[in-house]
């Protein structure tokens, strides 16, 4: 599977959760397989969909799930430790992890080779970190919900993209629609 | 007056109660007064810009966020200030020890001390500069500014704020 055919099998799953979705194309997939103002769309500012999950979760109690990428999480490895250290029950990291850097032209990482994520979480201090097969997804992302405790999920799957178009909604519309939700 | 407790306590009467910080020697001060807060989550970062992220994430979850960071760090969060801060329009108020100034001893840090007020400025970000301990008085002012127009805001705190690099 790809990563736009695993978000179409979780979107039921992710429509009533809080959700920070990565730069580029994960967002452009999200959006155009199930737009909702409980996602919050990166369109800027590669990496840090993780920190900002992060920062949802501590200060709020609903869950947050962060769908993040291999390659974002290469570029802002610190995180790992800051998520292994502080991250509350309600935080889950779900790190679609293909190889690639799928928005640039599926460029291989370094998780495609001798990498591990999933040991790099481990050894940063995450307590709670499942590696999923991509069919797999949906189950554990569910069983990471109703868990009710701390989670970073590595998902391995296959390298593509499906073409979807550029998000076009202003970016403070994006903001005060998600806050509204948090809220709410 | 006692300058980090003076800070520590504009920042509570102000609601930020969700606070990351990369460590400086002229901000291990103001640190250790915020971590021993109640009223402040204090969450270390690793990076500043992993900061903005966090700080952005809270000020989403309902939190008043602050990010306490050198000067250096302009050179590491520019893109974050523009695509993340900038661009969805949240407040960041950005408490940074301001080296390579006046009675700095280490000659590298004047290397980004001449670029960091012009980098704020060609980002459009409010800058303030604090020099003398009396300066610390238009803190609380700064922060209410901040919340007020939703931008990340600069605060540059100085050696000869602090009392002298080292001797405070």
């Amino acid at each position: 599977m790809i990563r736009s055919e695993i978000l179409k099998e979780i979107a039921p799953i992710l429509r009533d959760q809080l959700v920070v979705c990565n730069i580029g194309i994960p967002s452009q997939e999200l959006h155009a397989i199930d737009d909702q103002p409980t996602n919050f769309y990166m369109l800027g500012t590669m990496g840090l969909a993780s920190s900002i999950g992060l920062g949802l979760a501590i200060a709020q109690p609903k869950t947050v799930i962060v769908i993040d990428g291999d390659g974002s999480v290469l570029t802002n490895l610190g995180t790992l430790p800051t998520i292994g250290n502080n991250a509350p029950a309600n935080y889950i990291l779900m790190i679609i992890d293909n190889g690639s850097y799928g928005s640039t032209g599926d460029q291989p990482t370094y998780t495609g080779m001798k990498t591990d994520l999933a040991g790099m979480a481990r050894a940063a201090g995450c307590d709670n970190v499942v590696e999923v097969q991509d069919v797999d997804t949906g189950a554990a992302l569910q069983a990471a919900i109703d868990g009710g405790t701390a989670t970073v999920m590595v998902v391995k799957c296959d390298s593509g993209n499906a073409k979807m178009p550029v998000i076009t909604m202003d970016p403070v519309v994006i903001r005060d629609r998600f806050m509204k939700s948090v809220a709410g | 007056m006692n300058i980090d407790k003076k800070i520590a306590d504009d920042l509570v009467a102000n609601d930020i109660s969700f606070v990351t910080t990369v460590p400086c020697k002229q901000l291990a001060g103001v640190i250790e007064e915020i971590d021993q807060r109640d009223d402040i989550f204090h969450i270390p970062s690793n990076k500043e810009d992993e900061g903005m992220g966090l700080c952005a994430g809270a000020w989403m979850g309902g939190k008043r966020p602050a990010i306490i960071m050198q000067n250096t760090a302009i050179g590491v969060t520019i893109n974050t200030l523009a695509t993340l801060i900038q661009f969805y329009r949240m407040p960041l108020p950005m408490i940074i020890s301001y080296r390579g100034e006046l009675r700095e001893p280490v000659a590298c840090q004047v290397e980004m001390a001449v670029h960091t007020k012009a980098l704020l400025n060609q980002l459009n970000i409010p800058t303030y500069h604090f020099h003398w301990q009396r300066d610390v008085e238009e803190l609380d002012n700064i922060l209410k500014y901040t919340f007020m127009c939703s931008k990340p805001v600069a605060i540059l705190t100085d050696a000869n704020f602090w009392g002298g690099y080292g001797d405070q």
